[in-house]
């Protein structure tokens, strides 16, 4: 019954802040309102039983990224002087554009039907332990192919950041 | 039963709070009078016998103090910032072990909040959040000496904390859990995890030097360069919140430090004289109170006998040998725990 209630809060939580990100003129204030729809999300992982996911989430995004972000958004300074001024042509195509993608989805959703899961759901599938076994034997070839696209990444970012290459 | 339970951990929630409160409070104290040791000084001798009123003085003289918020700055941002760092400084305590639990007629009362069985990624979760209070609260100053400040603070703490992270990764590996309890649990008698993780256990001494931005790391704090540092504007209470938090990170990265590599509550051979279970659990907790209190004057005594570095020197020695170092220590830990296997297989 409370974990009921708790998912309506979170989710409450969540499209409130997520809409926040959007509608808040300062980047600053969007960055931390990302931050906190973040939290909201690692909440439902939570109520999910999966607390490796949420940590992982929280560290990741929130503790890493959006750190990041906000690095980036700080040192340009964005105010109001400097943003770029976009034509009604512009603007008034996106009202267009995203109006008729919100009728497609909700034209799709409407007559989608909710499915009853026939396999049985393990509760303790999202524990560290049992998300260890399932990587390591059921998915270790996509687990492995993952890694190396890390590690690719990895090296790049380390080939950028040198300051003269030979 | 329930309710009991409930009552019972809101008791103890308190209890660590004002705990900590307490601790670095007086961390405060204990800091002057080292430093006064050290230097051949006497310290604080005014207030009450020895001084030990001194963090009152302190405190009522932060409150006393006229407040004044920039009026250019980004005011909400301006008051959460340090609230946000006093946050995240708290949220650690929840899992750490203080002790055994305790019987008390037939029920058993732990001695840690939540020993939730990911409590290390909480930890590192909460330690990657420590960034957002310094960032937010010199981005709202608006002052270019405070978010240059702020910069250099963060960088510094995202850059420690990888080597932090592999560090650990190899103490997962020998004690194959990721609970906080059962960390603490398994170091009994001599078994202590600095006698396993020589080499991680001091990368990981070295990298909670820099989260805390403690002396020789304390580059974010810089009155020839930076004015003052991400702090420069503010004032009061709300200058004395950033610099507290900085004794309760000191505090509970002691704790810490004891619980993963020290071997927590466990004391050798005390099993031999005291039988009692409920008695073991509260010296088990003074214990461990002993060798915090020994860590915190580790870091005090750091502080006052190393020059500090320079800031591409605290970035070389993060990223271009402590990485490396850590990820060595892991490389040969699981070298040694798989030997059995790569023997069979030479030896076929």
């Amino acid at each position: 019954m409370i974990t009921e209630y708790l998912f309506y809060l979170l989710s409450f939580l969540a499209l409130m802040f997520a809409s926040m990100v959007v509608l808040t003129k300062n980047p600053i204030h969007s960055v931390l309102y990302l931050v906190l729809t973040f939290f909201a999300i690692a909440g439902h992982y939570v109520l999910l039983n999966a607390q490796f996911l949420a940590a992982v989430h929280i560290i990741v995004y929130a503790g890493a990224i959006m750190v990041l972000f906000l690095f980036v958004i700080m040192l340009l300074n964005l105010n109001k002087e400097t943003e770029a001024h976009k034509s009604i042509w512009l603007k008034g195509s996106a009202v267009v554009a995203s109006g008729s993608l919100m009728v497609v989805l909700v034209g799709a959703l409407k007559g989608a039907e909710t499915i009853q899961t026939t396999n049985t759901f393990n509760a303790n599938i999202g524990l560290i332990e049992n998300l260890g076994m399932t990587l390591f034997n059921e998915f270790l070839l996509p687990f492995e192919l993952a890694s190396i696209l890390l590690l690719a990444a990895m090296v790049g970012a380390v080939m950028l950041g040198k300051k003269s290459i030979k | 039963m329930e309710l009991n339970f409930l009552i019972y951990k809101v008791i103890l929630v308190l209890i660590v709070f004002s705990i900590t409160l307490l601790v670095a409070t007086y961390s405060t104290y204990a800091e002057r009078k080292i430093a006064a040791f050290l230097q051949d000084r006497i310290g604080p001798d005014r207030a009450g016998p020895f001084g030990i009123l001194q963090p009152l003085a302190d405190a009522v003289k932060m409150f006393m103090k006229e407040e004044m918020i920039p009026s250019v700055s980004n005011k909400i941002l301006f008051i959460i910032g340090p609230g946000l760092c006093m946050l995240t400084a708290c949220m650690t305590g929840v899992i750490i072990p203080w002790g055994k639990s305790i019987n008390i007629g037939g029920v058993d009362y732990p001695m840690q909040i939540a020993d939730v069985n990911i409590g290390i990624l909480y930890l590192f979760g909460v330690l990657s959040l420590g960034v957002y209070g310094i960032m937010i609260g010199g981005w709202a100053s608006n002052n270019k000496y405070s978010l240059l400040g702020a910069i250099r603070a963060s960088s510094q703490m995202i850059s420690y904390e990888v080597a932090m992270g592999i560090s650990i990764i190899a103490l997962v590996m020998t004690t194959g859990t990721l609970s906080t309890g059962e960390i603490a649990a398994q170091q009994t008698s001599w078994h202590w995890n600095v006698l396993y993780q020589p080499l991680g256990c001091l990368i990981f001494i070295i990298c909670a030097f820099a989260e805390t931005n403690r002396a020789p790391f304390d580059l974010p704090e810089c009155e020839t360069e930076l004015v003052g540092g991400y702090h420069t504007e503010y004032s009061s209470m709300k200058l004395g919140l950033f610099l507290f938090a900085e004794y309760i990170n000191m505090f509970i990265s002691s704790a810490v430090i004891s619980t993963f590599y020290f071997g927590g509550y466990n004391m050798p051979l005390i099993g031999r004289w005291v039988h009692d279970p409920n008695w073991l659990a509260i010296l088990g907790f003074v214990f461990l109170f002993m060798k915090i209190v020994g860590f915190i004057f580790f870091f005090m005594w750091v502080r006052w006998t190393l020059p500090r570095f320079r800031y591409d020197q605290l970035m070389n020695l993060g990223w271009k040998v402590l990485i490396p170092l850590s990820i060595l220590n892991m490389v040969l830990t699981g070298t040694w725990m798989m030997r059995h296997e790569i023997m069979a297989y030479f030896s076929k």
